[in-house]
């Protein structure tokens, strides 16, 4: 009786307990509730009532164009800034890795906007690049002092807020993929690169037949993590350009599905949760095809 | 090729407030190594054979002293262009790599005019790969070969570009014992079959001595003594050398010579007619033991252990330093510790002196009494 007790794994069931009781109540529940109420036309949460069943919500959110306008708005900021952020970062871990004094000091520099609020940093970004009655902004005077004429990067035209918007993001998001990527650096074996000394190979070809494929794992890594965190953004969005993001046409999936359920539009949980859904599944499908793509490509 | 190390030294600097002296790892090392031996570099861990060779490839730069491959003195080469086959203790194969990719790496790297053909390129893997006997795992990658498969394929790679000098670094340390035994047979093959200079690593002594042509013994970075194995085992230059070569190891006693005699401890064992009197170490090897009821060497009987074609009998004396000591006599013998002692006569020609202080060979004649 007692062995069989001690064959189910209650032990470990016991352990994981904890974690399977809130992730449930917090994530598990929640998660099919949004499914639920994506399908549900009409809801009205004060009288928990709601009309019939259909994929109303869903043709609603798709042919909103402020919804469209956040898929763009995301799209665009996942397809700029994941691969450029990812190639900037490996471009500084290989600097970092390949020069010996000072190294510990730029680490730290390069670490630094991982420990800094982003409200924070969206403010300074604020006030380097708005244009305000009283001043140009620090890029304007720059720009203006190189011949150039001045743009209002914050309420100006769309390339420029996205320009901002894409550069705050990869300023944001490169401290961790530093931080990966110079441990990994750091975790290749010294003698691989002795070996392809002796044997004259080229530091190009060091770096692409070796290093590359060595830390392709972690490579993978951050660009999965990376789609994942880009398409998710919101916070930063807002810490640039404010709560009414729909009015400065720089709204992501994730502050439409905010705005749809406190915004001044809000009070609308159905399609909220129909927007949630669809940005589940845009999420599920990149991530999907990266591991297809990455289980070809990285080597081990 | 020739090579040819001369004065080489290498000094480390020293690193934190805790050990700022410099070290010296290799010390004033000179030698000539003819074309096509093979030479073992041999010493306890720490002596600097592993830095000699990282001198010879190039990996280190070297604090004074020159380098020559034949007429050539490359000291100031890098790496790449001394044409060194280099073969790593773990081995370092690209682990993302198969077998084949593994051995084309060092060709693919040649450029203009040395730079072979692709067919040729895979033709010079595959004979290098036939070479140590690994062509059939050509597909494979590193991770899937066993540690003595992965040795070959490292000693292919090394080999593919046709090197003027091997380079081994321990190259046997990471297999098991018998695969020990047959790899380092394949070296010898290989590097007969190849004639390729080749400067091998290890603290292994009777590794060193099985295939060798040439042994150097180093201590603290200092070459104790240079020579053929055989030579360097009969003709210590000193008593660490005499201590580090042979298994079992040389049994040492403390001893004087007084008046033309050996003593050690009350025992008179044998003539040293040439010798002034002083206070010495004498080393006797483990066959130099003849079992003798008149023997003039009498220890407190231990016990004996048979290896089947020998035995060996471990005694206790009071003047040896080794806390027993151990002679091997034919199996033929009977042992017979009539009142708990066996007496030994000695064969002097496996009696070495050594100063007490100097601790380097006293050379005289030796005789047995």
């Amino acid at each position: 009786m007692r062995k069989r007790w001690r064959d189910s794994g209650f032990k470990g069931w016991l352990y994981l307990l904890p974690a399977i009781l809130f992730l449930g109540v917090f994530m598990v529940y929640p998660l099919i509730d949004v499914f639920v109420y994506s399908f549900e036309e009409g809801y009205n949460s004060a009288s928990q009532m709601h009309f019939g069943i259909g994929v109303y919500n869903y043709a609603y959110v798709l042919h909103d164009p402020y919804f469209l306008q956040a898929v763009r708005n995301t799209f665009l900021l996942v397809v700029i800034t994941v691969p450029l952020s990812t190639g900037i970062a490996l471009l500084i871990s290989v600097g970092l890795h390949s020069i010996r004094p000072l190294r510990k000091l730029f680490q730290t520099v390069y670490f630094l906007p991982y420990v800094t609020n982003t409200l924070a940093v969206g403010l300074v970004f604020m006030i380097l690049f708005k244009k305000t009655a009283y001043s140009d902004g620090l890029i304007n005077l720059l720009i203006t002092w190189f011949g150039g004429s001045s743009v209002d990067f914050i309420d100006g035209p769309y390339w420029a807020k996205m320009f901002v918007l894409c550069l705050y993001t990869i300023w944001v998001v490169m401290p961790f993929k530093i931080l990966i990527l110079t441990s990994a650096l750091a975790s290749v074996n010294e003698q691989l690169y002795q070996a392809a000394r002796v044997d004259g190979t080229s530091a190009f070809r060091i770096f692409g037949r070796i290093t590359l494929p060595m830390i392709s794992p972690m490579i993978f890594y951050l660009i999965i993590t990376g789609f994942i965190g880009a398409f998710k953004a919101y916070s930063d969005v807002v810490a640039l350009f404010g709560t009414d993001l729909n009015a400065a046409e720089m709204n992501t999936i994730v502050g439409y599905v905010y705005d749809m359920l406190y915004g001044d539009s809000g009070g609308y949980p159905s399609y909220a949760s129909a927007a949630a859904i669809l940005l589940f599944a845009i999420v599920l499908t990149i991530t999907c095809i990266n591991l297809l793509v990455s289980k070809r490509r990285v080597h081990y | 090729m020739k090579v040819v190390l001369q004065n080489l030294t290498k000094k480390f600097s020293g690193r934190g407030k805790k050990n700022a002296g410099e070290v010296t790892a290799v010390n004033d090392f000179t030698v000539e190594i003819p074309d096509g031996e093979l030479v073992g570099l041999l010493g306890p861990s720490g002596c600097g054979k592993s830095t000699a060779l990282n001198l010879i490839s190039g990996l280190l730069k070297p604090t004074a002293g020159r380098i020559f491959f034949g007429e050539d003195d490359i000291t100031d080469l890098p790496p790449e262009k001394r044409g060194v086959g280099l073969v790593f203790q773990n081995y370092a194969l690209y682990p993302h790599l198969t077998v084949k990719q593994n051995i084309l790496f060092p060709l693919q790297n040649l450029k203009g005019k040395n730079r072979p053909s692709k067919t040729a390129m895979l033709e010079k893997a595959a004979e290098a790969a036939k070479l140590v006997q690994i062509d059939g795992l050509m597909d494979r990658k590193p991770g899937e070969l066993s540690g003595g498969q992965q040795q070959r394929v490292a000693i292919a790679r090394a080999l593919v570009k046709m090197p003027g000098v091997l380079l081994l670094d321990e190259p046997l340390s990471n297999l098991d014992a018998r695969l020990r035994l047959q790899t380092r047979e394949e070296i010898r093959r290989i590097q007969r079959e190849t004639g390729i200079t080749t400067i091998f690593v290890t603290h292994d002594q009777e590794e060193a001595m099985s295939i060798s042509d040439r042994i150097v013994v180093m201590k603290e970075g200092v070459v104790q003594q240079i020579g053929r194995p055989q030579a360097v085992y009969d003709d210590p230059a000193n008593l660490f050398v005499a201590r580090f070569l042979g298994t079992p190891p040389i049994n040492v006693f403390a001893g004087q010579c007084r008046g033309g005699r050996l003593y050690l401890g009350q025992d008179a064992v044998l003539r040293v007619p040439g010798i002034a009197d002083q206070e010495v170490y004498v080393g006797v090897r483990p066959e130099g033991f003849v079992l003798c009821e008149t023997g003039a060497l009498s220890c407190e009987f231990g016990s004996v252990e048979v290896m089947g074609r020998d035995i060996s009998v471990v005694s206790r004396h009071s003047a040896s330093l080794n806390p027993t000591v151990r002679a091997i006599i034919s199996a033929e013998n009977r042992v017979d510790p009539a009142g708990g002692t066996v007496r030994f006569s000695l064969k002097p020609q496996k009696v070495f002196l050594f100063g007490k202080d100097t601790e380097e060979r006293i050379c005289g004649e030796i005789t047995e009494s």
